[in-house]
């Protein structure tokens, strides 16, 4: 069946995904049933994005209910200004404040999974690197001249682009192969992939929290149609027996 | 008790009468094949579009500030609200996948042919009417695509030459796109074109029951009175209206219990595909619900790519491919148009391509092809190749026609069986 949506999609094929900078994402595989991974994201997200970017179509209470954090627990270590359980997710900085020191106000979050997709996500967390050309000292690999400061920095260390010497078309040149850290972070690289993985799992929940239980009723509908099929073909064979 | 309401009702409203002569005693082919079902499915579809629909409108906000949130509500805090809304979007790229397979099934049986032309045309409305509904409905949830979609589609009508700037701004409401738009396209999506479309869609069963139903031999099933013995005729029960008029052949059924549990095989398998999109790939990889949708409308910042969705790329790629905006714009119609006259365009008699010449089965199916690669390029970035594609595209779109016209004349054609050949 997923080969046929496979088919479906090639047949309206083409490219509709959000485009963006020169490199290529990363995969990610994401399984929306890892509660520890989701918990560590919703963490994450609230300490370190939340300063800036809102959440503002998703409450506390449905990401508490769905991540399978206890209410209390939930209010004391991921709720910060004293909101109720049932507010939506919405960050304390006033929205004219930050677009006069961004430049723009920071986009709201909730859908940014929808919008750019896992892959995309996964990668542009793991892409900043240091640039002293930019106004917050760093710059990206997958969303080139982006204007907010690397965040993470005191998780991932300062992140820097490492070049090789490799031959290409028969000459020397300086080839970029990645960003390596400096090791001044709180992780390590596996761990900070791992932290980025979490953080990446939250935004996909968010961006549909609704989908596992979708799936869940999808599947006993899809048994119940499946019924309903071999009861009507049955039927319908018996009423046509006669007709020749 | 129950005959007697039944009774009661009856001698105050036609309700059996009716029922019997378009839903149950109705003479229908025996050979209408795998390619019959779209219409039912498409009724299927409209219901499903109308009971989500309303649902949807309890908790939707039609204001450009309060659009996309109340999409995100209903998809968090309704319950239920994400099934309904899938169920909605997901049924909205069906209709005209199903549209498209029935408008074919027409083309390939020939069943705009005479006495079936007035049927083609209520058709051809619905199918307008749908474009129109679909357009509208995108808009509502105020994404990117949306905005921007819209901002592409109602510019076309300033190509038009003196009124042109005028229109758009009267069909806008505002000097942009803006809140007023999407104000009045709500009216007309949930109230105005909903009720064009259920009214067309009942003129095309009435104009369809009128003439009968067409069949993959475009064999006529309905005789003249008098000219077959008993033998020949159907041994169903068909209704009067139909027997007074006609001697039917032994090659019908009748609709109920026959054609109805045959939809109904069609139904289940099309609600399994269905379902399956719906629960586990509502978004389609990016065709059915486009990626840059999620991001709420900005007047200030273009997306990189604007597309419409699927089910306008064919058209939107024959716009493109003229220079000249008002030529596209003509262009863009003339393909809509075209497809209206095919019963004049088509002078052939034979009506079924089982019995046509073997060019004209090549023509069609060209022609199919030749639409879904404008679908594809309609749908995707612009690249120089696709501009040259496209414009050899949109000639052999039209070009079928314009075979069509001249080698129908005088075609050579196999010879029509007298009955329907199974």
């Amino acid at each position: 069946m997923k080969k046929f949506v496979l088919v479906l999609t090639l047949l309206f094929s083409g490219l509709a995904g959000a485009a963006g900078g020169g490199i290529e994402n990363d995969h990610i595989d994401i399984d929306l049933s890892d509660q520890a991974s989701l918990q560590s994201g919703a963490k994450l997200f609230n300490n370190y994005c939340l300063g800036c970017h809102n959440m503002q179509y998703q409450r506390y209470e449905r990401s508490f209910k769905d991540l399978g954090i206890p209410t209390e627990l939930g209010q004391e270590y991921l709720q910060f200004t004293g909101e109720k359980v049932s507010d939506h997710i919405k960050s304390a900085i006033p929205a004219e404040n930050a677009a006069k020191w961004f430049g723009a106000p920071p986009p709201d979050l909730t859908l940014v999974a929808r919008v750019r997709g896992a892959d995309w996500l996964y990668t542009y967390l793991r892409t900043f690197y240091a640039d002293d050309s930019k106004t917050f000292g760093v710059n990206n690999k997958r969303f080139p001249d982006v204007g907010m400061p690397h965040v993470l920095q005191e998780l991932q260390g300062t992140p820097r682009e490492t070049y090789e010497q490799r031959m290409v078309d028969g000459e020397m040149k300086e080839v970029y192969v990645g960003i390596k850290t400096d090791g001044t972070g709180e992780l390590s690289p596996e761990e900070y992939d791992e932290a980025m993985s979490d953080l990446v799992h939250y935004l996909v929940y968010v961006g549909e929290p609704g989908r596992l239980k979708l799936e869940t009723t999808g599947k006993w509908v899809l048994a119940f149609i499946v019924i309903l099929f071999i009861f009507v073909y049955l039927l319908k064979k018996e009423y046509w027996r006669d007709v020749h | 008790m129950f005959k007697n309401l039944l009774d009661w009702i009856e001698y105050r409203i036609p309700m059996m009468r009716v029922a019997n002569m378009h839903a149950i005693q109705y003479p229908a082919p025996k050979n209408m094949n795998f390619w019959y079902i779209f219409g039912f499915l498409a009724t299927i579809v409209l219901i499903n579009q109308i009971v989500t629909g309303v649902w949807l409108t309890m908790n939707f906000v039609p204001s450009s500030e309060g659009a996309f949130a109340s999409v995100e509500y209903i998809m968090r805090d309704v319950p239920y609200g994400d099934i309904l809304r899938y169920m909605h979007s997901t049924g909205a790229s069906a209709f005209f996948i199903v549209v498209y397979l029935h408008m074919f099934r027409g083309m390939m049986y020939g069943s705009y042919q005479k006495p079936r032309e007035l049927l083609w045309l209520f058709g051809m409305f619905i199918y307008l009417a749908l474009m129109a509904e679909a357009f509208m409905g995108y808009v509502l949830p105020w994404g990117q695509m949306s905005y921007w979609g819209a901002q592409v589609i109602v510019s076309l009508f300033s190509a038009i030459p003196i009124i042109g700037p005028d229109l758009v701004e009267w069909i806008q409401g505002d000097y942009v796109i803006s809140g007023a738009t999407l104000n009045r396209f709500f009216a007309l999506h949930v109230i105005a074109l909903p009720l064009v479309i259920v009214i067309l869609v009942f003129l095309h069963i009435v104009a369809l029951h009128e003439v009968g139903s067409n069949n993959p031999d475009g064999v006529e099933v309905k005789r003249k009175k008098g000219s077959l013995t008993e033998e020949q005729k159907t041994k169903f029960k068909m209704h009067e209206y139909y027997t007074s008029k006609y001697d039917i052949i032994d090659d019908v059924v009748p609709f109920f219990p026959h054609i109805v549990l045959k939809d109904l095989v069609a139904f289940a398998a099309f609600l399994f595909i269905f379902c399956y999109i719906m629960f586990f790939a509502p978004g389609m990889g990016g065709y059915f619900l486009e990626h840059p949708n999620f991001e709420i409308a900005n007047p200030l910042k273009t997306p990189e790519h604007i597309f419409p969705v699927w089910y306008f790329t064919p058209f939107y790629a024959i716009l493109k491919a003229v220079p000249d905006k008002l030529g596209g714009v003509i262009a863009m119609f003339a393909a809509i148009i075209a497809l209206f006259l095919l019963p004049w365009i088509d002078r052939g008699k034979v009506k079924s391509w089982r019995y046509r010449c073997g060019f004209h089965r090549w023509n069609l199916l060209i022609f199919a092809a030749v639409f879904i690669f404008l679908g594809y390029l309609g749908g995707t970035p612009q690249e120089n190749w696709k501009i040259i594609a496209s414009r050899i595209g949109t000639i052999m779109y039209f070009g079928f026609f314009l075979l069509l016209f001249i080698y129908s004349r005088n075609e050579n054609t196999k010879p029509v069986p007298e009955r329907i050949t199974k």
